[in-house]
């Protein structure tokens, strides 16, 4: 009984079915296990962490240069950069905004840095549904190919004060 | 002092020795745990109702608020305060031992008491809205902080307590051999608790003494690490006390008992060595942390963890499969479930527990916490939806099957209004089960957690989710009604009972029919070489299942950009 103590001596074989489904269990384990570094070596899509110590303020006050630099237009008043193919993007996460709206072209890759001068907040491509968790004082990189065309969402999912919802971004992905 | 410590009685039911001191910790405990259920609760209505579009209830302050609030009485408060009784229970009174340090215990639990009002007082006070995580550098007001420390110190020592009566049971030979099952798995919880509380303290005192301008903010990443080691660890703990439950529902409702001992405990083992690095599993987007060090931590050192609760998962319906069996429902695959005592809402919860757990909240917690499968879903919907399913239709539900039976036993009153408890448990898991799948699905779709608006209203660049994040917020509201109502109908039952139920003195009759020793089996168990047939095919199931969404999770994340 499991209220009550067992007899004395409880280090028994193991039943059949509960060999077997240990057996089991443990096997799926391994699978699950040896599926992470095979995507790590041979998947298309890592978060590999890489990421740079970086100072908050400076940081911004870099994207906002680097905008204005090369700002093409905007969108509801928002700048929008083209960013070179096979160069670095940036994006800088505020609240409660992402600045700017970067212009990318498919199939070219792009170090994408993202970081933010004052609270965590969480980089969501919508529909895509891609996320990143975006720290304050850490240059994120990702090294990001786009693989469809179109106009995509950034949203803010990491809570941010008040205006978290009001913290919206867009790329934009030509063929 | 020393007389009144030792004051107890016999159960009559289950020849237990009771000590007063310890009914009596259990008992406030056990109430003070369900004061903290009903304020979550009512604060999870009104998140529900302010998710669902077209309602869209409370304003965007006090959706904030009231997210911190539910999240901390729901996850810390309710769960921690019940669990105290449950260690409480598994050590002086399965063992049938006085209480050691009773004074220590009392000041545990005024340490907890006035650190959770203090903490409930910051929050409601629009003083600490930063959530239950509260990342920095958001800031709280530093009382916020300290009354998480005190109640965190206060469980500590309700923790030592627990140690000590351990060490003074075996020291007096209260008992014969080695402990029961039941107490073997609150020292897992205990032990883990241990673990859970230093990295609390890590993460919190440094933020307290931030908070009063002291030193410089800590380091975000650092803080996401050592809180969770609080905010997961502590989910272990819930764990660990929610399979002991299992075992022991099993045993109150059906009479099961553990079909081997060594794998049991074996599994509570594993979960000591393992779990303590699954914090990892919040900073799978991360920066500033490797992949190899994702990839090893994620899995638990190659799922050992999961391998535990997988083996859980097999032992406690295996145990109730034999217990019915011998009870005589030995026909065919699947006669001792269909003759199971459903109408008893112990055996309803046990099951719905272990179903809602291992199905909805096991299959999905390890597939999210694959290390590249959490690109498309961290920080989405799909989040809360794995973590009701495990600690709301896993252990609060555990939980609240349980209560109907230390209503009887402890609180010694005969339980009011049976025909509301007997349908409690179906009532808020499904509630529960259908708020996880249409949270799981408005993830998928994209709808951020703890987000205030999915409509954007008001945003410089507008965003549309779509259609199907739009419908699935809205059966979020409709299912956590469904769920509220069941917990309601959970404390009018419980406080009805324990405040106006008629006082029992002898044997307590179960209200509920167990059709348990009533009949004798007439037909040899028919059991295709294993005795628990039944038990291989639903968890062979299982296992079909969690391949199906593991690989189909991987396929859908093969179609997202490229991302290195």
């Amino acid at each position: 009984m499991s209220v009550q103590t067992p007899e004395r001596y409880w280090w028994k074989p193991i039943h059949k079915a509960e060999r077997v489904w240990i057996g089991l269990a443990l096997t799926w384990c391994l699978v699950l296990f040896i599926v992470m570094p095979m995507q790590h070596f041979f998947g298309k899509q890592n978060s590999t962490g890489e990421a740079y110590r970086v100072d908050p303020q400076a940081y911004m006050q870099f994207v906002l240069k680097w905008t204005d630099e090369r700002k093409s237009g905007d969108v509801n008043g928002v700048p929008v950069v083209a960013v070179a193919p096979g160069s670095d993007a940036y994006l800088l996460a505020q609240m409660w905004r992402f600045y700017p709206i970067l212009k990318l072209k498919k199939g070219e890759s792009y170090r994408l840095h993202v970081s933010s001068p004052d609270l965590q907040h969480g980089l969501s491509i919508q529909p895509m549904n891609m996320n990143f968790q975006i720290l304050p004082g850490y240059d994120h990189v990702l090294t990001i190919t786009p693989t469809q065309a179109g106009e995509y969402s950034v949203i803010c999912n990491e809570f941010c004060g008040i205006g978290h919802h009001l913290m919206t971004g867009k790329i934009i992905v030509e063929e | 002092m020393a007389e009144r410590a030792l004051e107890r009685r016999v159960c009559p039911t289950t020849g237990l020795t009771v000590y007063k001191t310890t009914e009596t910790l259990i008992k406030i405990n056990a109430v003070v745990a369900i004061v903290y259920l009903l304020i979550g609760g009512v604060m999870a209505i009104l998140l529900g109702l302010t998710r669902w579009p077209a309602v869209h209830l409370l304003p965007v302050d006090w959706f904030y608020r009231a997210l911190t609030a539910h999240g901390i009485n729901m996850l810390i408060f309710w769960i921690l305060f019940f669990e105290m009784a449950v260690l409480y229970f598994a050590s002086s009174v399965l063992l049938k031992s006085r209480l050691a340090c009773s004074t220590l215990a009392w000041l545990g639990l005024a340490l907890m008491l006035g650190g959770s009002i203090m903490v409930n007082v910051m929050i409601f006070g629009g003083k600490a809205d930063v959530l239950m995580t509260s990342y920095v550098p958001l800031k709280g007001h530093p009382l916020f902080y300290l009354g998480l420390i005190l109640f965190a110190v206060g469980a500590l020592i309700n923790v030592f307590v627990f140690f000590a009566t351990l060490y003074v049971a075996r020291k007096e030979k209260t008992y014969e051999g080695s402990v029961p099952l039941v107490t073997f798995g609150a020292t897992a919880a205990a032990i883990i608790a241990v673990s859970t509380i230093l990295h609390g303290a890590i993460a919190l005192v440094p933020t307290f003494l931030w908070s009063l301008g002291l030193i410089e903010a800590p380091d975000p990443a650092w803080y996401r690490l050592m809180w969770w080691g609080l905010g997961h660890q502590s989910q272990q703990i819930n764990v660990a006390a929610m399979v002991s439950i299992w075992y022991f529902l099993g045993f109150l409702t059906v009479g099961s008992k553990p079909i081997n001992e060594k794998v049991c405990r074996g599994a509570f083992v594993l979960y000591i060595l393992f779990i303590n690095i699954a914090s990892a599993h919040h900073l799978l987007v991360d920066p500033g942390v490797t992949a190899s060090w994702k990839i090893w931590n994620t899995s638990y050192a190659m799922y050992l963890a999961v391998l535990a609760s997988m083996i859980h998962g097999f032992t406690v319906p295996a145990s109730i499969e034999a217990a019915q069996r011998r009870n005589g429902y030995a026909r065919g695959l699947f006669e001792w479930i269909k003759r199971a005592p459903w109408g008893n809402p112990g055996f309803a919860a046990l099951i719905l527990s272990l179903v809602i757990f291992g199905f909805m909240g096991g299959i999905t917690g390890v597939t999210l916490g694959t290390q590249q499968i959490n690109i498309i879903a961290h920080n989405t919907m799909r989040l809360p939806g794995h973590f009701h399913a495990t600690v709301v239709g896993g252990t609060t539900l555990a939980f609240m099957g349980v209560t109907y039976y230390v209503i009887p036993l402890i609180f010694r009153r005969k339980l009011r209004f049976p025909r509301i408890a007997k349908y409690q448990p179906y009532l808020f898991g499904g509630g529960i089960a259908l708020m996880a799948i249409s949270m799981t699905f408005a993830g998928s779709a994209g709808v951020p957690r703890r987000h205030w608006d999915a409509n954007f209203s008001g945003a410089v660049l507008p965003v549309d989710l779509g259609p199907m994040a739009i419908f699935m917020l809205g059966v979020v509201g409709i299912a956590a009604t469904i769920a509220f109502l069941g917990l309601f109908m959970y404390i009018l039952v419980a406080v009805a009972s324990v405040f106006f139920g008629k006082r029992e003195t002898g044997v307590v009759e179960s209200v509920f029919n167990s059709r348990r020793d009533t009949v004798v089996s007439t037909v040899a168990p028919s059991t295709h070489g294993f005795d628990t047939p039944g038990t291989v095919m639903l968890t062979l199931i299982f296992l079909a299942t969690f391949a199906v969404y593991f690989f189909a999770n991987l396929k859908w994340l093969s179609n997202v950009w490229w991302v290195r």
